[in-house]
């Protein structure tokens, strides 16, 4: 069912050999594409970041980092500041952990990072008070951690911008659970820190009632010894654009990314990973998958993993699937990693887009099993090796729940002639090297 | 009791070469209880009779008829061919990644029954069942023949049999890639479930070792799309000892 990319790219453990070797005559850079600017990126490490919105000209299309996405929804989100008050933030959080209001000068905003885009300096421009989500400086206990909820409640269509930061103090751990319900139209940043030996755990549901638009610059810094895990569920919305950006800035840190999104008709979808490795010894997983059904359906996943000269031991791997359920659905899976040094533990990535397998249709039939159901039992085996990595049993129920309720829309699509029809799936991977 | 009705039944696939028909008009009546063995050389159109009876959509089904007790298979979809009591026990049956054994097997015998199994009884008949097959408890919790052996595969099809209780078992070349062991084992599960179920059974293959452990009560020799040659299991004997090659004009 897997159309995979050049074999090259695919063969996990040949991998690190391979880009070590590359690494002899130079740079090893896959994906160099134009900047916003215009001009050739040298190294995604190159793109520019700013506070500043002047700094980010309103996008027209042709830009590396807009060129998949419809720009025409997401206008009012572009155009400048905003000022709407289209959300409701409700924190219910876990025993020990504070829940703040600050304003805009407040010292711990725009501690992870830069804003890489024009949608996320309007955020950065626009937002009033901030929320602060802080869990305390503890030793880890052998506690199952709690779970600290923030609710992010569209009541209305003004563009609007929210920030969100969350902090997980020295050595310490727990999960935080946001939710995106509703109608709205936001441009939201959240901002997540790790500090040394913290454990945390963020999860970002965006369950948008079907007009929605939302674009979210998620950055990510993990110190010494840090641990996060960070997932990304995209179901609702018209359109969707979540940008985590992750800095490793602390050695040994650790970070697990996971996406599972499920783009129905009409529905687009964009995920943008950058993972920046620059200090030793740190580790990345990054695994997205993601299911399409119905006319217009659109998926988009970039994922950019940066391994500077400085990051000897650097161990990543990056990964997304795509199952593309029916006809008239379009999935775009662009890995990209750069490697600076030969010195690593292991470098690799691999992306597939495959339709949905008629032979594993005919097998389940076989038995029996009426093709709606045997079409939900593929589409929850497939992600099912990601939801089991979520590691939080009550969010793994939630999104168990909410697949459940995407698998209700599937119908019986057109299958009257099988395995013959051409699927509008485009694979797409960059490889200059 | 039941019947397996095939008549002149023909069967055509599509290749780049256009429309080819592989079977030129067969008639095979099986009856409970009964074993009927299809002995070829490869591409006499043996497993080709095994998919179209199954209702794979690849092979086109362009005169004939074939009926289960009076019912018209042909006019049935695949999950109602396997409702209505024929299995499929394929050469190469397909991986289902993230599907586990335990949750397909539940989800089949709550599909063929019509309501789902008694839990205590359910858990205890699967169990049984591997053992006998010799297959581990950790098979439950793999996912469905994604990285199955081949034998592992075979003895996951018989455990189906044993467990779905068909009326009609098609079973496809399951003796091709065992040893002598692992035949042996699958040929057990095969008579247990047979013995146990009175059910038809259709063998197909193209050696006669597995007919050393499950015993035929006819022997039909396919030669192009055709049986060429009908007998008992003296019939199996000579093909031992003769092989194929006194066909051969007839397939030229």
């Amino acid at each position: 069912m897997t159309t995979t990319t050049p074999t090259a790219l695919t063969g996990a453990t040949a991998l690190p050999l391979d880009h070590s070797r590359a690494t002899a005559d130079g740079a090893h850079n896959h994906g160099t594409a134009p900047s916003h600017s215009g001009a050739r990126e040298t190294s995604r490490g190159q793109r520019r970041t700013s506070f500043d919105l002047e700094d980010f000209p309103v996008p027209t299309g042709r830009e590396e980092e807009w060129r998949f996405t419809p720009l025409a929804p997401l206008a009012p989100l572009l155009a400048g500041r905003v000022d709407g008050n289209g959300v409701r933030t409700t924190v219910t959080p876990a025993p020990g952990v504070s829940v703040e209001q600050v304003s805009r000068d407040d010292a711990r905003l725009g501690q992870a990072g830069r804003p890489g885009d024009r949608a996320a300096a309007v955020a950065w421009a626009s937002f009033d008070t901030a929320t602060v989500v802080t869990l305390p400086a503890a030793t880890p206990s052998e506690e199952p951690s709690e779970v600290t909820s923030v609710l992010v409640e569209g009541v209305g269509d003004a563009p609007t911008a929210a920030h969100l930061v969350v902090r997980a103090e020295t050595g310490s751990s727990g999960v935080v659970v946001l939710d995106h319900v509703g109608q709205a139209a936001l441009t939201e940043t959240v901002e997540i820190v790790a500090e040394p030996g913290a454990n945390l755990t963020v999860v970002s549901l965006q369950g948008w009632a079907s007009g929605a638009v939302h674009a979210a610059s998620h950055r990510i810094r993990l110190d010494e010894g840090a641990t996060v895990k960070h997932v990304v569920v995209s179901l609702g919305g018209a359109l969707v654009r979540i940008t985590p950006d992750v800095e490793l800035v602390g050695e040994r840190g650790s970070v697990t990314a996971l996406g599972l999104y499920y783009a129905d008709a009409g529905q687009h979808l964009e995920h943008r990973l950058f993972v920046d490795h620059a200090v030793p010894d740190c580790r990345s997983r990054v695994t997205y998958k993601g299911a399409l059904q119905g006319e217009g359906a659109r998926s988009v996943w970039v994922g950019d993993v940066l391994i500077r000269v400085e990051a000897e031991g650097t161990d990543t791997y990056e990964e997304n699937r795509n199952l593309v359920l029916t006809d008239g659905a379009r999935a775009d899976s662009v890995p990209n990693l750069e490697i600076e040094t030969g010195l690593i533990e292991g470098a690799g990535h691999a992306s597939a887009t495959g339709r949905f397998d008629d032979e594993q249709l005919f097998y389940l039939r076989s038995r029996g099993i009426p093709e709606t159901e045997a079409r939900r039992l593929v589409v929850r085996g497939f992600f099912a090796d990601l939801l089991a990595q979520v590691g939080v049993p009550e969010v793994e129920e939630r999104l168990l729940e909410q697949i459940e309720l995407e698998l209700a829309a599937v119908s019986t699509p057109d299958v009257s002639t099988p395995a013959v029809s051409t699927p509008a799936v485009s694979v797409r991977e960059e490889d200059v090297s | 009791m039941s019947t397996l009705a095939i008549r002149d039944l023909k069967v055509s696939v599509e290749t780049k070469e256009g429309t080819k028909e592989i079977l030129r008009g067969v008639d095979l009546t099986i009856r409970a209880g009964e074993t009927h063995a299809i002995m070829g050389p490869n591409g006499s159109g043996k497993s080709t009779l095994a998919y179209a009876l199954a209702g794979h959509p690849k092979y086109q089904v362009t005169e004939g008829e074939v009926t289960l007790d009076g019912e018209d298979v042909l006019a049935m979809s695949v999950d109602e061919r396997a409702r209505a009591g024929l299995f499929l026990a394929m050469q190469y049956p397909i991986e289902v990644p993230g599907v586990s054994v335990s949750s397909f097997l539940r989800t089949a015998k709550t599909a063929i029954d019509g309501e789902a199994p008694p839990l205590r009884r359910w858990v205890k008949d699967v169990k049984e069942a591997m053992g006998q097959l010799r297959m581990g408890p950790e098979f439950a919790e793999r996912s469905v023949n994604e990285g199955f052996s081949g034998g592992e595969k075979k003895r996951h099809e018989i455990l189906q049999m044993e467990l779905l209780k068909p009326r009609f078992a098609i079973l496809d070349e399951t003796d091709s890639g065992l040893d002598v062991d692992a035949l042996r084992v699958v040929s057990d599960g095969v008579n247990r479930a047979r013995e146990a179920t009175g059910a038809g059974l259709l063998l197909i293959t193209h050696y006669t070792r597995i007919l050393r452990y499950i015993k035929p009560d006819f022997v039909h020799v396919f030669v192009a799309g055709r049986i060429a040659e009908e007998g008992g299991p003296e019939l199996a004997d000579r093909l031992e000892a003769e092989g194929y090659d006194r066909f051969e004009q007839l397939s030229a």
